[in-house]
């Protein structure tokens, strides 16, 4: 999703030499919107940065001929009190008036648009800031628990979502940046906010907020998937784990239940109950470990397990010391927690 | 009233009256003399110097955090040795650099702009410095023994809770900040007093220099922000020592109410730093076209409403903490009307630069810098007064580029122009005009090539006070840049403090006046005698050393005692004078209330029985400090 667009900015300012070195995945920035909001916010920003650009260069200008004055003329040729005046009011009051108000309205009714309450029919999802990740509950009509999952946000394409933002720790900040702004998630009370995303894609989040010190790697995928796809998804997710297909995933399961993994994780249909890291029941669906700070494939997880400081220093996850065979047994689990 | 208001041709004085005064203004040398000192210049001179070596100080943690930055998944510093950088970073800039460093030239030049022989409350003034100094190496050093605080210089709670932030890194912070809030109410009272009730006779308010008023706004700003932070960071240090819950969700607490309070005194705050840099360049200006500057008065109303406007802003730092909308609405309008005094006093300045024989000596150069840079900066910063778009860009590098561009561009740069013009003043020798250009173009390049990117990376979605970043989020090649940037712009400093030290020995003498500046802090030798004026000046217009020019002859006030310390006291509006202020000689008490009053503080964070020590040891410190003088020893 490489965005020609987000090159704009250093070339109008003047500094182009930047636009060739940038590389923009695009994949978690405000200039590639996928969502109502995020598009209603980039509608904004560029007719705001040609204003500003000529505003900038407008001023600059006027200082440059001033200044070139005083080297091409011998002795001073002031401005007469009343042109000092009337450039006052034209550059100081009449200038940013006519800039500020048909700003701060087309800023006031985007507001309004982007800040409607959602739907009363709109699907439910809570998301709740953990340190340093995100765990995420599907909602039913009753608000009741249907599914939970981790670092991984899955919202149909053109439906309504009304997100219910919270944290049971340190401030985070909820923010995918293709599809709309960042709402905090405060401690102590709900932020309530909804969404569209208008494309599929797997876009980015990521923590807004300073959190501690892995904030830097609290990051989720945000996946817009068509309606039949995200309902078989749902569907599956609410499904307890599958039960282990071979003996060495059935030994896993037993290393999983017997070494500390399971007073942190829950795997559902089985007695792993823990509530402190994320839920593990569909481990295997997941594109990404740790907060979407590496790909969940075989070698990453086994890492995470035994060395989680390596790959995130500071995170909460002990490491886990397992024989090799207990190691090969437990990844076969896993990986079998589709 | 000992002494009679007479115009009288400055004549030459006996050099025995000279010498007595010399003696009577004297401070004492040497070691255990230097914590005597109570003379504005000695004071005023430390906190400049104190605040640029902080500045250094937090410069090599941003060098170090750029170079952390400089490409995805380094290794260089983990997140907790960058946690703990950013934070003294932010919270070395902003407290113990920006703020000592505008109130030390506030106290160093203020008194000789006014024409008076010292500050208001002399021993008020050495007491907030020590306070500052004593809170800067604590907090400096909590770093060096791996104790730095590392939630931020915004220090949200419940992160900064003791929860989650269980070292002593939170409460040193917390307590280091009242130090410097205490350090900067003294010298805003201080600043106030002196203002309003010092000056030279006949310097009504209408004739005050534009950087006088600028130092009064931000004093009375940081009269009415401070208390805030004040509060805040209590309520906090009680959470973290005695278990209040004032922050505790589980208690009912409120961590919005730290937003409110931190934020309420965080706005005003990057205006306090503003308002005297707004000084300097009308100063500079003036003096570098050679003529009066267009729209004083408008100068003077657009800093005034720029320090009223500036405490009703704090919640655009709120934005996304959920507030209600229409609530949060009118600070949009009340940010944006900030263009307007600023949009005035550019064009006052464009005005006055227009059509004039401008000087581009160094000065001047820092000053067109300005308009460049927080012209940018001021723009952005009426992007972000939009709700919709402020949640895009809030807390991403985007915030970072903009405070760059208006607390470098608007307040360094003017600094560094100012601390170029004064320094003739300060030391009587000239910096180097080659040095101080390449500074200028060093820092000016630098700067832009080090922020200048960080915009673009905000809106490709890269948020603040991250350690590290994924190679696939392709920042990558604009961080390098932006490093890179961060080197030339520190280069462009070094040489300014090559430049200063250099001037010590080889500068060129300054003399009086050597600017052909037209305010009375020109009128005295450079640098000043420990009197500043022999005789007092009588000022008739705004710009008295012009006049005097024209006229061939200054008018002086005489009578003052050369035996003890005396000022002139004169009325608020039209600066009649109504009397005469006998000041303290040097003396030791402020620094002993200042380390009796840091050691019940600091020692308070470990362990409680400090606090009754503490409380006893200022008490004899003030006691000693009140202990009434006897009247026959004066009389000697």
């Amino acid at each position: 999703m490489t965005s020609r667009r987000s090159s704009w900015l250093p070339i109008i300012v003047g500094l182009p030499s930047i636009s060739l070195l940038s590389a923009c995945s695009g994949v978690q920035s405000s200039l590639d919107p996928a969502g109502a909001a995020a598009q209603l916010i980039a509608d904004l920003w560029w007719p705001m940065l040609v204003v500003a650009a000529l505003v900038t260069v407008l001023v600059l200008i006027l200082l440059l001929i001033s200044v070139f004055w005083s080297y091409r003329y011998r002795s001073a040729r002031p401005l007469s009190h009343r042109q000092s005046r009337n450039l006052v009011i034209a550059g100081g009051i009449i200038l940013p008036l006519s800039v500020t108000i048909p700003f701060a309205l087309s800023s006031f009714s985007i507001g309004r648009t982007l800040y409607a309450p959602p739907p009363d029919n709109a699907l439910a999802i809570e998301v709740i800031g953990k340190q340093w990740w995100w765990e995420i509950h599907y909602l039913d009509k009753n608000g009741d628990r249907i599914a939970t999952t981790a670092n991984e946000l899955h919202v149909p394409v053109g439906e309504p979502i009304k997100l219910l933002l919270k944290s049971d720790n340190v401030i985070h900040s909820f923010w995918v940046p293709n599809i709309q702004g960042k709402t905090d998630m405060m401690p102590g009370q709900v932020n309530v906010t909804s969404l569209v995303a208008d494309e599929p894609g797997v876009y980015r989040g990521q923590c807004a907020e300073y959190c501690g010190a892995q904030h830097a790697l609290m990051a989720f995928l945000f996946i817009a998937e068509p309606e039949e796809d995200f309902d078989t998804w749902l569907e599956q997710q609410a499904q307890p784990a599958v039960a282990p297909k071979t003996n060495q995933a059935v030994q896993g399961r037993e290393v999983f239940l017997d070494s500390g993994c399971a007073s942190c994780h829950s795997i559902r249909g089985t007695r792993a109950q823990g509530d402190k890291g994320p839920d593990l029941t569909h481990l295997a669906g997941r594109r990404t470990l740790a907060a979407a700070t590496v790909a969940n494939h075989i070698g990453h997880l086994g890492g995470w397990i035994t060395d989680p400081q390596h790959i995130k220093p500071e995170s909460l996850m002990p490491p886990t010391e397992l024989s090799p065979d207990e190691l090969k047994a437990l990844l076969s689990y896993l990986e079998g927690l589709e | 009233m000992t002494h009679q208001s007479s115009r009288v041709q400055e004549r030459h004085d006996s050099p025995q009256e000279i010498e007595q005064l010399t003696r009577t203004w004297h401070s004492p040398r040497g070691f255990p003399g230097w914590f005597t000192h109570v003379n504005q210049r000695m004071i005023g001179r430390r906190f400049i110097i104190t605040g640029f070596i902080f500045f250094l100080l937090a410069g090599v943690l941003g060098l170090l955090i750029r170079t952390q930055l400089a490409g995805p998944e380094q290794h260089f510093l983990g997140p907790e040795l960058y946690n703990q950088f950013f934070t003294m970073h932010g919270t070395v800039m902003m407290f113990f650099f920006a703020i000592p460093v505008m109130e030390g030239f506030a106290i160093y030049v203020v008194p000789l702009m006014v024409g008076t022989r010292d500050m208001a409350f002399p021993r008020l003034n050495a007491f907030g410095y020590y306070i500052y100094l004593i809170g800067g190496i604590v907090l400096f050093g909590s770093l060096l023994v791996g104790m730095a605080p590392d939630a931020g210089w915004f220090n949200y709670v419940p992160l900064a809770g003791k929860e989650y932030s269980p070292g002593y890194g939170v409460d040193i912070w917390t307590t280091m900040i009242t130090f410097i809030e205490v350090s900067a109410l003294t010298a805003a009272v201080e600043l106030i007093v002196t203002i309003l009730r010092l000056r030279a006779p006949g310097m009504s308010l209408n004739r005050m220099p534009p950087f006088v008023w600028a130092a009064l706004v931000m004093s009375f700003m940081i009269v009415f922000a401070m208390p805030a932070v004040i509060v805040s960071s209590t309520l906090l240090i009680l959470d973290r020592l005695v278990d209040t819950q004032f922050f505790l969700v589980e208690s009912g607490g409120q961590p919005l109410l730290w937003q409110h309070l931190f934020w309420f005194f965080g706005h005003p705050e990057v205006y306090i730093i503003l308002v005297p840099a707004l000084g300097m360049i009308s100063t500079i200006i003036i003096t570098f076209t050679g003529r009066p500057i267009f729209g004083y008065t408008a100068l003077v109303l657009s800093v005034v409403s720029i320090g009223f406007v500036s405490f009703g802003l704090w919640v655009h730092h709120m934005f996304t903490t959920g507030l209600p909308q229409l609530g949060m609405s009118f600070f949009t309008a009340a940010s944006v009307t900030i263009a307007i005094p600023s949009g005035v006093q550019i064009f006052c300045w464009i005005a006055s630069l227009w059509g004039a024989k401008i000087r581009f000596a160094t000065p001047m150069l820092w000053v067109l810098g300005f308009f460049a840079i927080f012209v940018i900066g001021g723009l952005t910063g009426v992007m972000i007064a939009s709700i919709p778009f402020d949640t895009q860009v809030h807390d991403t590098f985007f915030l970072v580029a903009h405070f760059h561009y208006v607390l470098i561009g608007g307040a360094v740069f003017p600094l560094m122009g100012a601390l170029y013009y004064w320094w003739p003043k300060f030391t009587g020798r000239l910096m180097s005009e080659a040095g101080g250009k390449w500074s200028f173009w060093l820092a000016f390049i630098g700067f832009n090539i080090t922020f200048f990117p960080m915009h673009q990376l905000g809106l490709e979605g890269m948020p603040r006070r991250v350690y590290t970043y994924t190679a696939e989020m392709g920042w990558g090649d604009l961080n390098s840049l932006s490093t890179l940037g961060s080197f030339v712009l520190a280069a462009g400093f070094m040489v300014t403090l090559i430049n200063a030290v250099w001037s010590l020995y080889r500068g060129q003498p300054a003399g009086e006046n050597p600017w052909n500046a037209p305010t009375l802090e020109w009128a005295t030798a450079s640098p000043p005698p420990a009197y500043n004026y022999r005789h007092i000046p009588i000022v008739e217009s705004r710009w008295p050393l012009w006049d005097w020019q024209c006229r061939g002859e200054r008018s002086v006030v005489t009578g003052l005692s050369h035996q003890q310390r005396e000022i002139v006291i004169t009325s608020v509006l039209d600066a009649d004078p109504v009397g005469v202020q006998i000041l303290p000689s040097p003396t030791i008490w402020p620094f002993i209330a200042a380390v009796a009053a840091s050691s019940g503080f600091i020692g308070l964070i470990f362990h409680p029985v400090f606090f009754v020590m503490g409380f006893f040891l200022v008490f004899f410190a003030l006691v000693g400090w009140f202990w009434p003088r006897r009247p026959w020893k004066e009389e000697a």
